[in-house]
């Protein structure tokens, strides 16, 4: 392919999904300045292999490179905050008490809601952004995050019960962090 | 099925990933276990939450810019070596001739802007129809196409439901044309899809207007209340014409 039709091609194809790069590397790195650095490194890392892209969705695809680049970049940047956060501790999730009056009016105001989130854990963050924002399914989800699909699923189910407690109740903070 | 193994289910529930045989029992269950069944209302209240619009962080224009232009120049030819290289000069002489000769005739032959426009358009619409491009959203529910959109673009696109005018709605994808993001409806009639771009600019209403085919595709262009309309098919220009005053009027 010729650089300037491949430039084109990059455009049409691949920059209509700069918004959900730029989404999910602002949901992992917590902050504009860095999401800009990720999302813009991943978007040259994608127009580098972009020859082999084929016929699979542009929008995982785009968003695979997003995730690698941010997880090399957290290992420069930020090495102690990945290890061991969550290992492999017991997939059960606890029943809590939850006040559905009290949750619900929590969720009502995004800005409680948005904080809850950029609270969780990353692996947890990193599901809640590619099932509830971008849709994709758990299959998906594990193709593009490069785990079983069970642990999609416990992480998913984790990260919710910690959403509900921490929006409705009785978490304890520095619990979890 | 108890408690527990009801509550284990919800989530793939919700996320509509559980399996047919046990969403029976499940939502039995339901039906039965008040506290079950406000669990449920407990996670869909948050699932609906964490879809809202202003949690997604759309991307700076800023942003855009930068990886433009660390791309090579779709437009631009790459720099040449200094000319002053006499030796060099000399030694590629005849293929610099070449060169700025195929430079001058591809400037002389630039089609205009509009051409170059329709041409974008109906190369989307092929490329919409190679395997798996063509939708982002599935979906020919208009109240879960519009919603989609929110936060992928600045601006909302009229999404109508012509289902009843045998036009079925079956979804939408971004899409990227002259020079900046726009939203892409696709409909069908029978086995022929038509593709609907949508973006804002500031255009004079106009009524629809046939273009003339371009590689065997019908193209129709309109304007109405500040966004531009191009709809393109195989479809014949009477049934697309038809589409065309279907979707305008908003399938009344």
């Amino acid at each position: 392919m010729d650089e300037r039709d491949r430039t084109k091609q990059f455009e049409q194809r691949v920059l209509p999904h700069l918004d959900a790069a730029y989404n999910l590397a602002r949901w992992l790195t917590g902050n504009e300045y860095d999401a800009q650095d990720v999302a813009q490194e991943a978007c040259l890392r994608a127009f580098k292999s972009f020859g082999s892209l084929r016929g699979e969705n542009t929008r995982a695809w785009l968003l695979t490179i997003v995730r690698n680049t941010f997880y090399n970049w957290l290992r420069k940047n930020r090495p102690p905050e990945i290890a061991g956060e969550l290992g492999d501790e017991a997939m059960a999730v606890e029943d809590i008490a939850v006040n559905a009056d009290i949750l619900n009016l929590r969720l009502a105001d995004a800005e409680t809601v948005r904080h809850a989130i950029a609270e969780l854990p990353v692996e947890f963050r990193e599901m809640i952004v590619l099932r509830e924002m971008e849709g994709f399914g758990y299959k998906e989800i594990a193709e593009l995050s490069d785990v079983p699909i069970g642990t999609v699923m416990s992480r998913l189910a984790r990260a919710r019960k910690q959403l509900q407690r921490r929006l409705a109740g009785e978490f304890k903070p520095g619990e979890q962090q | 099925m108890n408690c527990q193994q009801a509550k284990s289910l919800l989530d793939s529930y919700a996320d509509g990933e559980l399996e047919a045989s046990a969403i029976v029992e499940l939502e039995q269950h339901l039906q039965n276990c008040p506290g079950c069944a406000s669990s449920w209302l407990n996670l869909q209240s948050l699932k609906k939450s964490l879809k809202q619009e202003s949690l997604f962080f759309t991307a700076p224009e800023e942003l855009q810019r930068r990886i433009k232009s660390a791309l090579p120049s779709p437009a631009k030819t790459t720099p040449q070596r200094p000319i002053w290289n006499w030796n060099w000069l000399t030694a590629t002489m005849s293929g610099a001739t070449v060169c700025l000769a195929m430079l001058l005739m591809v400037t002389l032959n630039r089609p205009s802007s509009e051409q170059q426009l329709t041409q974008e358009i109906v190369s989307s619409h092929i490329r919409s129809l190679m395997a798996t491009h063509v939708l982002d959203v599935v979906s020919t529910d208009k109240h879960t196409v519009k919603p989609w959109f929110n936060g992928r673009l600045d601006f909302s696109p009229p999404v109508n439901d012509l289902a009843a005018q045998e036009f079925p709605l079956i979804g939408g994808r971004l899409d990227y044309l002259g020079g900046r993001s726009v939203a892409a409806l696709v409909y069908q009639r029978q086995k022929h899809v038509i593709n609907v771009f949508i973006w804002p600019a500031k255009e004079a209403d106009s009524n629809p207007a046939v273009l003339a085919p371009r590689q065997g595709y019908h193209l129709i262009h309109w304007s109405d209340a500040g966004m531009v309309f191009w709809a393109v098919s195989d479809l014949n220009e009477k049934e697309l014409l038809e589409f065309v005053q279907d979707f305008t009027t908003g399938g009344r």
